[in-house]
């Protein structure tokens, strides 16, 4: 379990995927390939994503949960893939806001 | 979180795209971001309370102020153009330093005990990326000190700490939403807002950044041509004068820009409308916002634009004169003078709350109020369907009789005349009213009627705000960013008072 709050990064331990909070709040299983995810650091990659848990994360993606309570965003990109209190996480849609500056 | 990691996100999904310059010889996102670590590695090495950079638009701007964020020190662009003595008292207020200059702010930055300053080409000249440790995740930390142009007074320095500008970005801007053959052209000096926020947006999205070191119009055209510019943001006199100069090469139109956002003050309905038509199949976009809510609050987009413009309905026209709805995240809120919430239509102050509202200055500290509310000292209403209209600073408004009038009101209404190009409302001093009206115009084609101005203002609004005086001039005092300098109109029309003293 980790403590999610918006600004928060946390890591796969078993690939490169790196994310930040959104949005968010609370104790939350989150799990990347399967494994749980820690604080973003210096932490060691090993193992491998299970095989139900390897679609992979896309580095800029915001992946989502049905209630759309949380939100990660990618920053680095992994073979695995994200989840939340055993949901997977999917990819937000993308947003349509013109360029302004 | 950092607004390094948005430069890190760019350098990991697209390290060989152009980040900046020209296709042949600008710098990669991965160059950027390694030149950014040399630059770090430097700032970290001296003990350093900020990093000032004093120069036009050039790849330095992006490297310091990546280079700051990096080692943790906060990044202040000065003006350039500023006179010697502002300048160092603007650098003395920064504290220990490291100076990015032109050759002559350099020498004269240098002279101060706590700076060390060193020419913009030396400091580009430091390439071979030099390992820094990594960068601080605090969210608190300060990103960026802006010097308001301190039209009204002594200047203050905006804080704007990561949070704020990563939120923004992240809420505004899709990460390599840019297609490869993307392009913005800055043209904003790097002591401007925009000036910062255009630089995050673009990495961020992935689109090359063209710079025009510094503005002028038909530099701006040939630019847009030569560089294969699809995006571009200008404050509201430089469209002036690219609509200027277009037109006196012929009026042919401009198709290749895809976008074009202008903001930063007030723009002129004759003005938009023509550049509407020199740039027939560009999306218009209005964006509103200030230093210390880290750029755009609100904007207007490309349909609205266009549907304004081919419009009869009085209401979708009048949204060319509106600053578009609040951006996600962000809330408006118009207040009376004692703080109470207006309805649609009814004209107060400008409250904004959001996750990029900075609101602090650091000689006042956060003004925020207990809610997160900040005070923009603009006034304004919102229309029924959450359209934002902004008519001026709060200092600008003008008691006549006990009454509080917006100058942007009366240009309004003023600005519906078919000969007047531009208009800055006024007031001086009088004897019988406090204050009354003037209005100095530039006239278009034809000079208009003062009578006919008058009975304008008298139709729209209520007689109170007719012009005791028009006055006709060929240009109006604007800074380099777009700012109207009243304080110089109500200078030099003072003699149209009758008060004394």
């Amino acid at each position: 379990m980790v403590e999610l709050k918006p600004g928060a990064r946390f890591q796969s331990t078993v690939c490169t995927t790196q994310v930040i909070v959104v949005k968010g709040t609370g104790e939350t299983d989150l799990t990347c390939g399967g494994a749980a995810m820690v604080a973003a650091g210096a932490v060691e990659i090993s193992g491998s994503p299970t095989s139900d848990a390897a679609d992979g994360t896309l580095l800029g993606k915001r992946y989502g949960n049905e209630e759309a309570n949380i939100e990660l965003l990618a920053t680095k990109a992994g073979d695995g893939s994200l989840a939340a209190n055993g949901e997977a996480l999917s990819v937000a849609e993308a947003k349509t806001l013109p360029a302004s500056d | 979180m950092n607004i390094m990691m948005l430069l890190e996100m760019a350098a990991d999904g697209l390290p060989d795209r152009t980040a900046i310059g020209s296709l042949d010889d600008g710098l990669s996102y991965r160059e950027l971001f390694d030149r950014s670590e040399a630059a770090a590695a430097r700032f970290l090495d001296a003990d350093l309370e900020a990093v000032v950079l004093c120069d036009e638009s050039s790849a330095a701007v992006p490297v310091a102020l990546f280079g700051a964020a990096w080692a943790g020190v906060p990044y202040v662009p000065l003006n350039y153009r500023l006179a010697a003595n502002d300048l160092l008292d603007l650098a003395t207020r920064c504290g220990r330093a490291h100076a990015v200059g032109d050759a002559a702010s350099a020498e004269l930055l240098d002279q101060l005990d706590a700076v060390n300053a060193e020419p913009t080409s030396s400091f580009m000249a430091v390439a071979s990326p030099r390992a820094a440790t990594t960068w601080s995740t605090n969210p608190d930390d300060v990103a960026v000190l802006l010097f308001t142009s301190g039209t009204t007074g002594v200047p203050k320095s905006a804080v704007l700490r990561h949070r704020h500008l990563v939120s923004y970005i992240l809420a505004s801007v899709e990460f390599m939403g840019a297609g490869v053959d993307e392009a913005t052209l800055v043209s904003v000096p790097p002591y401007h807002i925009a000036g910062v926020a255009s630089l995050l947006s673009s990495i961020y999205a992935g689109r090359r950044i063209v710079q025009l070191a510094k503005f002028d119009a038909d530099d701006w055209i040939d630019t847009v041509e030569r560089e294969g510019i699809t995006h571009a943001m200008v404050v509201p006199t430089m469209l002036t004068r690219i609509v200027d100069a277009l037109e006196t090469r012929g009026g042919d139109p401009i198709l290749g820009l895809r976008s074009l956002s202008y903001g930063g003050g007030k723009m002129a309905r004759p003005v938009l409308q023509r550049a509407l038509e020199l740039f027939p199949i560009t999306s218009f976009v209005n964006a509103y916002g200030l230093t210390e809510t880290s750029s755009t609050i609100t904007l207007l987009g490309p349909d609205e634009h266009r549907l304004a413009q081919y419009s009869d309905d009085p209401t979708e026209q009048h949204r060319l004169s509106s600053a578009g709805r609040a951006l996600p995240g962000i809330d408006i809120e118009i207040r009376d003078d004692h703080g109470k919430p207006q309805a649609a239509g009814e004209v107060g102050e400008i409250f904004v709350r959001g996750e990029q509202v900075a609101g602090e200055y650091r000689e006042q500290g956060s003004l925020l109020d207990d809610d997160g509310w900040f005070a923009t000292r603009d006034g304004g209403y919102l229309d029924q369907d959450g359209y934002l209209f902004v008519q001026g600073r709060n200092d600008d408004v003008i008691i006549r009789g006990g009454e509080n009038m917006s100058p942007g009101e009366i240009e309004e209404a003023i600005l519906t005349h078919p000969n007047v190009r531009d208009v800055a409302t006024i007031g001086v001093p009088s004897r019988e009213w406090g204050e009354h009206v003037v209005a100095v115009i530039v006239a278009g084609a034809a000079t208009p009627d003062p009578e006919d101005i008058c009975a304008l203002v008298r139709g729209r609004l209520r007689s109170s705000r007719v012009p005791a005086h028009v006055e006709f001039v060929d240009e109006l005092p604007y800074n380099e960013t777009g700012k109207l300098l009243r304080r110089v109109l109500r200078d030099n029309y003072a003699h149209l008072g009758d008060a004394d003293g």
